[in-house]
Protein backbone atom coordinates (compact mmCIF):
# COMPACT_ATOMS: atom_id res chain seq x y z
CA UNK A 1 0.00 0.00 0.00
CA UNK A 2 1.28 3.18 -1.25
CA UNK A 3 1.07 6.67 0.72
CA UNK A 4 -1.44 7.74 -1.60
CA UNK A 5 -3.69 4.26 -0.62
CA UNK A 6 -3.23 4.29 2.99
CA UNK A 7 -3.85 8.14 2.69
CA UNK A 8 -7.25 7.58 0.89
CA UNK A 9 -8.35 4.39 3.85
CA UNK A 10 -7.27 7.04 6.51
CA UNK A 11 -9.97 9.25 4.98
CA UNK A 12 -12.44 6.71 4.44
CA UNK A 13 -11.56 5.07 8.09
CA UNK A 14 -12.75 8.81 9.42
CA UNK A 15 -15.81 9.27 7.67
CA UNK A 16 -17.06 5.65 8.28
CA UNK A 17 -15.74 6.08 12.14
CA UNK A 18 -17.53 9.59 12.27
CA UNK A 19 -21.14 7.82 11.33
CA UNK A 20 -20.40 5.85 13.88
CA UNK A 21 -19.76 8.43 16.52
CA UNK A 22 -22.87 10.28 15.67
CA UNK A 23 -25.00 7.57 16.32
CA UNK A 24 -23.16 6.15 19.29
CA UNK A 25 -23.79 9.36 21.32
CA UNK A 26 -27.54 9.01 21.19
CA UNK A 27 -27.15 4.90 22.56
CA UNK A 28 -24.57 6.78 25.78
CA UNK A 29 -26.28 9.93 26.49
CA UNK A 30 -29.22 7.77 27.05
CA UNK A 31 -27.61 5.30 29.05
CA UNK A 32 -25.32 7.79 31.11
CA UNK A 33 -28.41 9.50 32.05
CA UNK A 34 -30.82 6.16 32.28
CA UNK A 35 -28.91 2.91 32.51
CA UNK A 36 -30.98 1.98 29.77
CA UNK A 37 -29.75 0.45 25.98
CA UNK A 38 -32.13 2.47 23.39
CA UNK A 39 -31.94 -0.71 21.01
CA UNK A 40 -34.87 1.45 18.78
CA UNK A 41 -31.95 3.95 18.28
CA UNK A 42 -30.86 2.41 15.43
CA UNK A 43 -34.44 2.27 14.22
CA UNK A 44 -35.27 5.77 14.68
CA UNK A 45 -32.23 6.45 12.87
CA UNK A 46 -33.92 4.68 9.96
CA UNK A 47 -37.34 7.11 10.63
CA UNK A 48 -35.07 10.15 10.21
CA UNK A 49 -33.70 8.73 7.17
CA UNK A 50 -37.61 8.18 5.68
CA UNK A 51 -38.26 11.67 6.95
CA UNK A 52 -35.54 13.37 5.31
CA UNK A 53 -36.37 11.15 1.84
CA UNK A 54 -39.92 13.03 2.32
CA UNK A 55 -38.95 16.06 3.04
CA UNK A 56 -36.37 16.19 -0.46
CA UNK A 57 -38.42 14.00 -2.84
CA UNK A 58 -41.92 14.57 -2.33
CA UNK A 59 -42.01 18.09 -0.53
CA UNK A 60 -38.87 19.42 -2.46
CA UNK A 61 -37.54 20.82 -0.09
CA UNK A 62 -33.33 21.54 -0.51
CA UNK A 63 -31.04 19.22 1.30
CA UNK A 64 -30.33 21.09 4.48
CA UNK A 65 -33.97 21.89 5.59
CA UNK A 66 -35.15 18.29 4.62
CA UNK A 67 -32.48 17.16 7.03
CA UNK A 68 -33.43 19.87 9.82
CA UNK A 69 -36.65 19.44 9.46
CA UNK A 70 -36.31 14.93 9.95
CA UNK A 71 -33.66 15.88 13.20
CA UNK A 72 -36.41 17.79 14.49
CA UNK A 73 -39.49 15.28 13.63
CA UNK A 74 -37.05 12.63 14.70
CA UNK A 75 -36.11 14.63 18.24
CA UNK A 76 -39.69 14.57 18.56
CA UNK A 77 -40.05 10.80 18.10
CA UNK A 78 -37.54 9.93 20.46
CA UNK A 79 -38.85 12.01 23.18
CA UNK A 80 -42.37 10.27 22.49
CA UNK A 81 -40.86 6.77 22.55
CA UNK A 82 -39.05 7.90 25.83
CA UNK A 83 -42.77 9.11 27.10
CA UNK A 84 -44.63 6.23 26.25
CA UNK A 85 -42.84 3.27 26.37
CA UNK A 86 -39.90 4.00 28.64
CA UNK A 87 -41.37 6.57 31.09
CA UNK A 88 -43.50 4.02 33.08
CA UNK A 89 -40.63 1.56 33.79
CA UNK A 90 -38.87 4.37 35.05
CA UNK A 91 -38.88 2.55 38.32
CA UNK A 92 -39.61 -0.62 37.45
CA UNK A 93 -36.40 -3.15 36.79
CA UNK A 94 -33.72 -2.00 33.99
CA UNK A 95 -34.53 -5.28 32.12
CA UNK A 96 -38.10 -4.49 32.05
CA UNK A 97 -37.19 -1.08 29.60
CA UNK A 98 -34.39 -2.86 28.25
CA UNK A 99 -37.15 -5.41 26.64
CA UNK A 100 -39.45 -2.40 26.02
CA UNK A 101 -36.36 -0.73 23.70
CA UNK A 102 -36.39 -4.34 21.42
CA UNK A 103 -40.23 -4.00 21.66
CA UNK A 104 -40.26 -0.25 20.43
CA UNK A 105 -37.01 -1.50 17.49
CA UNK A 106 -39.29 -4.31 15.92
CA UNK A 107 -42.54 -1.99 15.99
CA UNK A 108 -40.69 0.78 14.48
CA UNK A 109 -38.91 -1.71 12.14
CA UNK A 110 -42.41 -3.67 11.44
CA UNK A 111 -44.15 -0.55 10.94
CA UNK A 112 -41.43 0.93 8.55
CA UNK A 113 -42.10 -1.98 6.15
CA UNK A 114 -45.74 -1.05 6.10
CA UNK A 115 -45.63 2.06 5.62
CA UNK A 116 -42.65 2.79 3.61
CA UNK A 117 -42.86 -0.59 1.98
CA UNK A 118 -39.86 -3.30 1.85
CA UNK A 119 -38.78 -1.96 -1.56
CA UNK A 120 -35.58 -0.01 -0.79
CA UNK A 121 -35.57 3.87 -1.65
CA UNK A 122 -32.94 5.62 -3.54
CA UNK A 123 -31.37 8.17 -1.51
CA UNK A 124 -29.88 11.26 -3.45
CA UNK A 125 -26.57 12.62 -2.82
CA UNK A 126 -26.78 16.65 -2.69
CA UNK A 127 -24.24 18.71 -4.89
CA UNK A 128 -22.51 19.75 -2.26
CA UNK A 129 -21.27 16.43 -0.57
CA UNK A 130 -20.63 15.03 -4.46
CA UNK A 131 -17.61 16.73 -5.63
CA UNK A 132 -15.30 14.53 -6.51
CA UNK A 133 -11.30 16.18 -5.66
CA UNK A 134 -8.31 14.49 -7.36
CA UNK A 135 -4.81 15.57 -5.43
CA UNK A 136 -2.13 13.05 -7.50
CA UNK A 137 -3.76 9.35 -7.02
CA UNK A 138 -6.31 10.69 -4.09
CA UNK A 139 -9.71 10.78 -4.43
CA UNK A 140 -11.52 12.00 -2.13
CA UNK A 141 -15.39 12.75 -2.17
CA UNK A 142 -16.39 16.15 -0.40
CA UNK A 143 -19.03 14.35 1.60
CA UNK A 144 -16.29 12.21 3.45
CA UNK A 145 -14.91 15.75 4.32
CA UNK A 146 -17.77 17.40 5.56
CA UNK A 147 -18.84 14.10 7.88
CA UNK A 148 -16.09 14.56 9.88
CA UNK A 149 -16.11 18.03 10.15
CA UNK A 150 -19.48 18.01 11.12
CA UNK A 151 -19.25 15.01 13.81
CA UNK A 152 -15.93 17.24 15.20
CA UNK A 153 -18.57 20.28 15.56
CA UNK A 154 -21.42 18.25 17.16
CA UNK A 155 -18.94 17.16 19.60
CA UNK A 156 -17.89 20.40 20.55
CA UNK A 157 -21.10 21.96 20.87
CA UNK A 158 -22.29 18.39 23.08
CA UNK A 159 -19.26 19.07 25.32
CA UNK A 160 -19.86 22.67 25.87
CA UNK A 161 -23.40 22.12 26.50
CA UNK A 162 -22.70 18.94 28.78
CA UNK A 163 -19.65 21.22 30.72
CA UNK A 164 -20.48 24.60 30.36
CA UNK A 165 -24.30 25.06 30.66
CA UNK A 166 -26.71 24.68 33.73
CA UNK A 167 -28.75 21.98 31.05
CA UNK A 168 -25.12 19.99 31.14
CA UNK A 169 -24.82 20.56 34.93
CA UNK A 170 -27.88 18.94 35.51
CA UNK A 171 -27.65 15.82 33.03
CA UNK A 172 -24.39 15.31 34.76
CA UNK A 173 -26.01 15.28 38.39
CA UNK A 174 -29.16 13.18 36.59
CA UNK A 175 -26.86 10.43 35.80
CA UNK A 176 -25.48 10.37 38.95
CA UNK A 177 -28.69 10.04 41.35
CA UNK A 178 -32.21 10.11 39.42
CA UNK A 179 -33.48 11.20 42.86
CA UNK A 180 -31.71 13.88 44.61
CA UNK A 181 -31.94 15.76 41.54
CA UNK A 182 -35.59 16.10 41.86
CA UNK A 183 -35.14 17.65 45.34
CA UNK A 184 -33.36 20.76 43.29
CA UNK A 185 -36.11 21.13 41.89
CA UNK A 186 -35.43 20.04 38.52
CA UNK A 187 -37.73 17.99 36.58
CA UNK A 188 -36.04 15.13 35.16
CA UNK A 189 -38.34 14.10 33.13
CA UNK A 190 -37.50 17.44 31.05
CA UNK A 191 -33.86 16.67 31.24
CA UNK A 192 -34.75 13.15 29.92
CA UNK A 193 -36.71 14.47 27.57
CA UNK A 194 -34.07 16.55 26.08
CA UNK A 195 -31.75 13.96 26.27
CA UNK A 196 -33.32 11.85 23.74
CA UNK A 197 -34.06 14.95 21.23
CA UNK A 198 -30.93 15.43 20.73
CA UNK A 199 -29.90 11.58 21.19
CA UNK A 200 -32.43 11.17 18.47
CA UNK A 201 -31.24 13.84 16.38
CA UNK A 202 -28.39 13.22 16.01
CA UNK A 203 -29.33 9.69 15.05
CA UNK A 204 -31.03 11.07 11.97
CA UNK A 205 -28.32 13.50 11.60
CA UNK A 206 -25.80 10.44 11.10
CA UNK A 207 -28.31 8.08 9.26
CA UNK A 208 -28.65 10.75 6.58
CA UNK A 209 -25.34 11.41 6.11
CA UNK A 210 -25.14 7.52 6.00
CA UNK A 211 -27.51 7.08 3.79
CA UNK A 212 -25.80 9.75 1.25
CA UNK A 213 -22.92 7.23 1.62
CA UNK A 214 -25.07 4.20 0.69
CA UNK A 215 -27.06 6.05 -1.26
CA UNK A 216 -30.47 3.64 -0.79
CA UNK A 217 -32.56 3.31 2.26
CA UNK A 218 -35.04 0.51 3.69
CA UNK A 219 -36.61 -0.25 6.48
CA UNK A 220 -34.04 -2.11 8.23
CA UNK A 221 -31.65 -0.43 7.16
CA UNK A 222 -30.85 0.84 10.81
CA UNK A 223 -30.01 -2.52 12.38
CA UNK A 224 -26.68 -2.55 11.34
CA UNK A 225 -25.74 0.78 11.56
CA UNK A 226 -27.47 0.97 15.10
CA UNK A 227 -26.16 -2.41 16.55
CA UNK A 228 -22.22 -1.21 15.66
CA UNK A 229 -22.79 2.47 17.26
CA UNK A 230 -23.89 0.08 20.32
CA UNK A 231 -20.60 -1.71 20.13
CA UNK A 232 -18.71 2.12 19.63
CA UNK A 233 -20.14 3.13 23.02
CA UNK A 234 -19.05 0.15 24.57
CA UNK A 235 -15.70 0.31 22.93
CA UNK A 236 -15.23 4.17 23.89
CA UNK A 237 -16.92 3.31 28.08
CA UNK A 238 -20.71 3.92 27.61
CA UNK A 239 -22.39 6.76 29.24
CA UNK A 240 -18.87 9.05 27.85
CA UNK A 241 -19.56 11.28 24.88
CA UNK A 242 -16.07 11.54 24.51
CA UNK A 243 -15.59 7.74 24.24
CA UNK A 244 -18.18 7.29 22.12
CA UNK A 245 -16.67 9.32 19.60
CA UNK A 246 -13.29 7.97 20.08
CA UNK A 247 -15.46 4.11 19.82
CA UNK A 248 -16.70 5.03 16.72
CA UNK A 249 -13.26 6.20 15.21
CA UNK A 250 -11.95 3.19 16.29
CA UNK A 251 -15.01 0.73 14.95
CA UNK A 252 -14.78 2.68 11.43
CA UNK A 253 -10.82 2.65 11.37
CA UNK A 254 -10.78 -1.39 12.02
CA UNK A 255 -13.13 -1.96 9.19
CA UNK A 256 -11.30 0.17 6.39
CA UNK A 257 -7.84 -1.21 7.39
CA UNK A 258 -9.15 -4.32 7.89
CA UNK A 259 -10.74 -4.92 4.52
CA UNK A 260 -7.38 -2.73 3.01
CA UNK A 261 -4.58 -4.69 4.84
CA UNK A 262 -6.56 -8.69 3.93
CA UNK A 263 -8.64 -8.18 1.17
CA UNK A 264 -9.58 -11.84 1.83
CA UNK A 265 -10.85 -11.05 5.17
CA UNK A 266 -13.83 -8.05 3.14
CA UNK A 267 -16.54 -10.68 4.19
CA UNK A 268 -16.12 -10.80 7.99
CA UNK A 269 -15.87 -6.81 8.03
CA UNK A 270 -19.37 -6.61 10.05
CA UNK A 271 -18.23 -9.25 11.95
CA UNK A 272 -15.14 -7.38 13.34
CA UNK A 273 -17.53 -5.16 15.52
CA UNK A 274 -18.62 -7.78 17.65
CA UNK A 275 -15.19 -9.29 17.88
CA UNK A 276 -13.66 -6.19 19.26
CA UNK A 277 -17.00 -6.01 21.82
CA UNK A 278 -15.82 -9.58 23.05
CA UNK A 279 -12.53 -8.28 23.45
CA UNK A 280 -13.35 -5.59 25.00
CA UNK A 281 -16.08 -7.49 27.16
CA UNK A 282 -13.42 -9.93 28.46
CA UNK A 283 -10.33 -7.46 28.99
CA UNK A 284 -11.87 -4.12 29.57
CA UNK A 285 -15.14 -4.20 30.20
CA UNK A 286 -15.32 -0.24 30.68
CA UNK A 287 -13.96 0.78 27.44
CA UNK A 288 -11.37 3.25 26.88
CA UNK A 289 -12.64 6.25 28.42
CA UNK A 290 -15.16 4.55 31.06
CA UNK A 291 -14.28 4.45 34.66
CA UNK A 292 -14.18 1.33 36.91
CA UNK A 293 -17.52 0.80 38.73
CA UNK A 294 -17.18 1.24 42.26
CA UNK A 295 -18.18 -2.21 43.52
CA UNK B 1 -47.22 25.86 57.93
CA UNK B 2 -46.80 21.89 57.70
CA UNK B 3 -49.73 19.56 58.72
CA UNK B 4 -49.76 15.68 58.58
CA UNK B 5 -53.26 14.07 59.20
CA UNK B 6 -53.75 10.50 59.07
CA UNK B 7 -50.93 9.84 57.14
CA UNK B 8 -49.93 6.07 55.89
CA UNK B 9 -47.18 4.73 53.54
CA UNK B 10 -47.11 1.20 52.47
CA UNK B 11 -44.94 -0.08 50.16
CA UNK B 12 -44.09 -3.70 48.94
CA UNK B 13 -46.78 -4.89 51.54
CA UNK B 14 -44.46 -3.05 54.08
CA UNK B 15 -46.67 -0.57 56.22
CA UNK B 16 -44.20 1.77 56.86
CA UNK B 17 -46.54 4.52 58.33
CA UNK B 18 -49.69 4.11 59.84
CA UNK B 19 -52.10 6.94 60.35
CA UNK B 20 -49.23 9.61 61.89
CA UNK B 21 -50.72 13.60 62.45
CA UNK B 22 -47.81 16.12 62.88
CA UNK B 23 -47.80 19.63 62.20
CA UNK B 24 -44.74 22.04 62.26
CA UNK B 25 -46.03 25.59 63.05
CA UNK B 26 -43.68 28.64 61.61
CA UNK B 27 -40.39 29.25 63.29
CA UNK B 28 -40.19 25.90 64.92
CA UNK B 29 -37.34 23.33 64.86
CA UNK B 30 -38.56 20.01 64.89
CA UNK B 31 -37.16 16.61 65.74
CA UNK B 32 -38.43 13.49 64.52
CA UNK B 33 -37.02 10.13 67.15
CA UNK B 34 -37.28 7.01 66.41
CA UNK B 35 -35.47 2.98 66.00
CA UNK B 36 -33.83 2.30 62.41
CA UNK B 37 -37.44 1.37 60.77
CA UNK B 38 -39.69 3.16 62.57
CA UNK B 39 -41.16 5.21 59.30
CA UNK B 40 -39.00 8.06 59.98
CA UNK B 41 -37.19 8.55 56.61
CA UNK B 42 -40.36 7.37 55.09
CA UNK B 43 -41.96 10.49 56.77
CA UNK B 44 -40.09 12.65 55.13
CA UNK B 45 -39.88 11.10 51.81
CA UNK B 46 -43.36 11.42 51.84
CA UNK B 47 -43.81 15.14 52.94
CA UNK B 48 -41.17 15.93 49.83
CA UNK B 49 -42.88 14.17 47.17
CA UNK B 50 -40.27 11.41 46.63
CA UNK B 51 -42.39 9.11 48.23
CA UNK B 52 -46.47 8.47 47.20
CA UNK B 53 -48.90 8.61 50.51
CA UNK B 54 -51.62 5.68 50.48
CA UNK B 55 -53.97 7.80 52.48
CA UNK B 56 -54.03 10.60 54.42
CA UNK B 57 -53.51 14.62 53.86
CA UNK B 58 -50.44 17.13 53.72
CA UNK B 59 -50.71 20.83 54.06
CA UNK B 60 -47.92 22.68 53.78
CA UNK B 61 -48.77 26.66 54.12
CA UNK B 62 -52.28 25.94 53.65
CA UNK B 63 -52.32 24.19 50.69
CA UNK B 64 -52.63 20.43 50.06
CA UNK B 65 -49.90 19.25 48.96
CA UNK B 66 -50.34 15.13 49.14
CA UNK B 67 -48.42 13.26 46.02
CA UNK B 68 -46.92 16.45 44.03
CA UNK B 69 -43.67 15.74 42.84
CA UNK B 70 -40.45 16.55 44.78
CA UNK B 71 -39.14 18.95 42.54
CA UNK B 72 -42.36 21.66 42.24
CA UNK B 73 -42.29 21.14 46.21
CA UNK B 74 -38.63 22.21 46.34
CA UNK B 75 -39.49 25.29 43.71
CA UNK B 76 -42.18 25.88 46.77
CA UNK B 77 -39.65 26.40 49.49
CA UNK B 78 -40.07 22.59 51.16
CA UNK B 79 -36.90 21.25 50.95
CA UNK B 80 -35.21 18.22 52.00
CA UNK B 81 -31.72 17.31 52.79
CA UNK B 82 -31.65 13.59 52.51
CA UNK B 83 -30.16 10.64 54.41
CA UNK B 84 -25.86 10.38 53.48
CA UNK B 85 -25.51 13.47 51.93
CA UNK B 86 -25.66 12.75 48.35
CA UNK B 87 -24.07 15.32 46.71
CA UNK B 88 -23.34 15.09 42.84
CA UNK B 89 -19.98 13.70 43.57
CA UNK B 90 -18.72 14.06 39.94
CA UNK B 91 -19.88 17.73 40.02
CA UNK B 92 -17.68 20.61 41.98
CA UNK B 93 -18.61 21.92 44.69
CA UNK B 94 -19.91 25.41 43.16
CA UNK B 95 -21.81 22.97 40.73
CA UNK B 96 -23.56 21.22 43.45
CA UNK B 97 -24.63 25.04 44.51
CA UNK B 98 -25.85 26.26 41.77
CA UNK B 99 -28.17 23.02 41.21
CA UNK B 100 -29.83 24.15 44.54
CA UNK B 101 -30.65 27.04 43.30
CA UNK B 102 -30.97 25.90 39.58
CA UNK B 103 -35.03 26.43 39.28
CA UNK B 104 -34.61 30.47 40.64
CA UNK B 105 -33.79 32.98 37.99
CA UNK B 106 -30.01 33.64 37.15
CA UNK B 107 -28.20 36.42 38.61
CA UNK B 108 -27.32 38.55 41.43
CA UNK B 109 -29.43 37.47 44.09
CA UNK B 110 -28.15 33.88 43.39
CA UNK B 111 -24.68 35.16 43.65
CA UNK B 112 -25.26 36.71 46.91
CA UNK B 113 -26.84 33.58 48.30
CA UNK B 114 -23.58 31.71 46.97
CA UNK B 115 -21.49 33.92 48.95
CA UNK B 116 -23.53 33.93 51.95
CA UNK B 117 -23.13 30.13 51.75
CA UNK B 118 -19.12 30.46 51.25
CA UNK B 119 -19.80 32.40 54.34
CA UNK B 120 -21.32 30.06 56.95
CA UNK B 121 -19.29 26.86 55.14
CA UNK B 122 -15.53 28.95 54.59
CA UNK B 123 -14.29 25.39 54.05
CA UNK B 124 -16.54 25.43 51.04
CA UNK B 125 -15.05 28.53 49.47
CA UNK B 126 -11.58 27.29 49.38
CA UNK B 127 -12.85 23.79 47.82
CA UNK B 128 -15.23 25.68 45.62
CA UNK B 129 -13.21 24.11 42.36
CA UNK B 130 -12.43 20.39 44.01
CA UNK B 131 -15.17 17.61 42.86
CA UNK B 132 -17.71 17.05 45.83
CA UNK B 133 -16.74 13.31 45.88
CA UNK B 134 -13.32 14.20 47.23
CA UNK B 135 -14.70 15.61 50.03
CA UNK B 136 -14.46 14.75 53.81
CA UNK B 137 -17.98 12.92 55.39
CA UNK B 138 -18.30 16.44 57.03
CA UNK B 139 -17.51 19.31 53.98
CA UNK B 140 -20.21 16.41 52.21
CA UNK B 141 -22.63 17.58 55.09
CA UNK B 142 -21.80 21.37 54.82
CA UNK B 143 -22.26 21.00 50.72
CA UNK B 144 -25.63 19.41 51.27
CA UNK B 145 -26.65 22.02 53.61
CA UNK B 146 -25.68 24.95 51.48
CA UNK B 147 -27.08 23.50 48.36
CA UNK B 148 -30.68 22.65 50.17
CA UNK B 149 -29.83 27.07 51.50
CA UNK B 150 -29.13 27.96 47.80
CA UNK B 151 -33.23 26.94 46.98
CA UNK B 152 -33.90 29.64 49.78
CA UNK B 153 -36.00 26.85 51.91
CA UNK B 154 -39.08 28.33 54.00
CA UNK B 155 -39.13 24.34 55.31
CA UNK B 156 -35.59 22.58 55.57
CA UNK B 157 -36.26 19.11 56.32
CA UNK B 158 -32.94 17.41 57.08
CA UNK B 159 -32.42 13.66 57.35
CA UNK B 160 -29.70 12.41 60.04
CA UNK B 161 -27.43 15.47 59.65
CA UNK B 162 -25.04 14.14 61.96
CA UNK B 163 -24.89 10.69 60.74
CA UNK B 164 -21.03 9.21 60.71
CA UNK B 165 -19.58 12.59 61.21
CA UNK B 166 -16.69 13.10 64.03
CA UNK B 167 -18.12 14.26 67.36
CA UNK B 168 -16.80 18.05 66.55
CA UNK B 169 -18.67 18.15 63.02
CA UNK B 170 -21.57 16.51 65.15
CA UNK B 171 -21.40 19.97 67.24
CA UNK B 172 -20.58 22.11 64.49
CA UNK B 173 -23.51 20.92 61.99
CA UNK B 174 -26.20 21.88 65.08
CA UNK B 175 -24.80 24.90 65.38
CA UNK B 176 -24.98 25.53 62.09
CA UNK B 177 -28.77 24.00 61.65
CA UNK B 178 -29.26 26.83 64.65
CA UNK B 179 -28.50 29.88 62.58
CA UNK B 180 -30.36 28.59 59.65
CA UNK B 181 -32.94 29.02 61.91
CA UNK B 182 -32.55 32.16 63.56
CA UNK B 183 -32.47 32.97 59.86
CA UNK B 184 -36.19 32.36 59.39
CA UNK B 185 -35.83 28.92 58.03
CA UNK B 186 -38.05 26.58 60.11
CA UNK B 187 -36.67 22.98 60.54
CA UNK B 188 -38.27 19.49 60.50
CA UNK B 189 -35.38 17.12 61.42
CA UNK B 190 -34.33 13.09 61.85
CA UNK B 191 -31.41 12.37 64.39
CA UNK B 192 -30.41 9.28 65.55
CA UNK B 193 -28.35 11.87 67.90
CA UNK B 194 -31.38 12.37 69.88
CA UNK B 195 -29.95 13.97 72.66
CA UNK B 196 -28.29 16.83 70.57
CA UNK B 197 -31.59 17.11 68.58
CA UNK B 198 -33.97 17.48 71.73
CA UNK B 199 -31.83 20.19 72.90
CA UNK B 200 -32.04 22.47 69.88
CA UNK B 201 -35.48 21.00 69.22
CA UNK B 202 -38.99 23.54 70.37
CA UNK B 203 -40.73 20.31 70.00
CA UNK B 204 -40.37 16.49 69.04
CA UNK B 205 -42.40 13.48 68.12
CA UNK B 206 -41.01 9.76 68.66
CA UNK B 207 -41.88 7.26 66.22
CA UNK B 208 -42.51 3.71 66.53
CA UNK B 209 -43.10 1.01 64.42
CA UNK B 210 -44.97 3.80 61.73
CA UNK B 211 -46.72 5.26 64.49
CA UNK B 212 -46.43 8.54 66.61
CA UNK B 213 -46.59 7.24 70.33
CA UNK B 214 -45.23 9.94 72.30
CA UNK B 215 -44.67 14.07 71.18
CA UNK B 216 -43.86 17.09 73.23
CA UNK B 217 -41.67 20.26 73.52
CA UNK B 218 -38.29 18.85 73.46
CA UNK B 219 -37.41 19.51 77.19
CA UNK B 220 -41.05 16.87 78.03
CA UNK B 221 -39.57 14.25 75.79
CA UNK B 222 -36.02 14.53 76.72
CA UNK B 223 -36.88 14.23 80.43
CA UNK B 224 -39.63 11.10 79.93
CA UNK B 225 -38.69 7.33 81.57
CA UNK B 226 -39.21 6.05 78.03
CA UNK B 227 -37.11 8.77 75.85
CA UNK B 228 -34.09 8.78 77.68
CA UNK B 229 -34.17 4.49 78.34
CA UNK B 230 -34.90 4.08 74.48
CA UNK B 231 -32.87 6.83 72.62
CA UNK B 232 -30.68 8.49 75.22
CA UNK B 233 -29.16 4.84 76.28
CA UNK B 234 -29.88 6.38 80.19
CA UNK B 235 -31.49 3.60 82.82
Amino acid sequence: MDGAQLLQQIINGLTLGSLYALIAIGYTMVYGILRLINFAHGDVLMVGCYLAWFGAVQFGLPWWAALMGSMALTALLGVLIDQGAYRPLRSAPRISALITAIGVSFFLENLGLVVFGGRPKAFERPEIFNQLYQIGDLRVLSHSVWVPIITALVLAGLLWMIYRTRLGMAMRALSRDLVTVQLMGIDTNRVVAVTFALGSALAAAGGIFWAMKYPQINPLMGVLPGLKAFVAAVLGGIGNVVGAVLGGLMLGFGEIMLVALWPELAGYRDALAFVLLIGFLLFRPSGILGQELPS
Amino acid sequence: MLEVRGLSVRYGGIQALQGVDLTVAQGEIVCLIGANGAGKSTLLGAVSGLIKPTAGAIAYEGRPIAGHKASRLSRQGLILVPEGRRVFANLSVEENLILGGYFRPRGREQQADMAEVFDTFPRLAERRRQAAGTLSGGEQQMLALGRALMGRPRLLMMDEPSLGLAPLMVAEVFGVIRRIHQRGVTVLLIEQNAAAALAIAHRGYVLEVGRVVLSGSGRELASDGRVQRAYLGMD
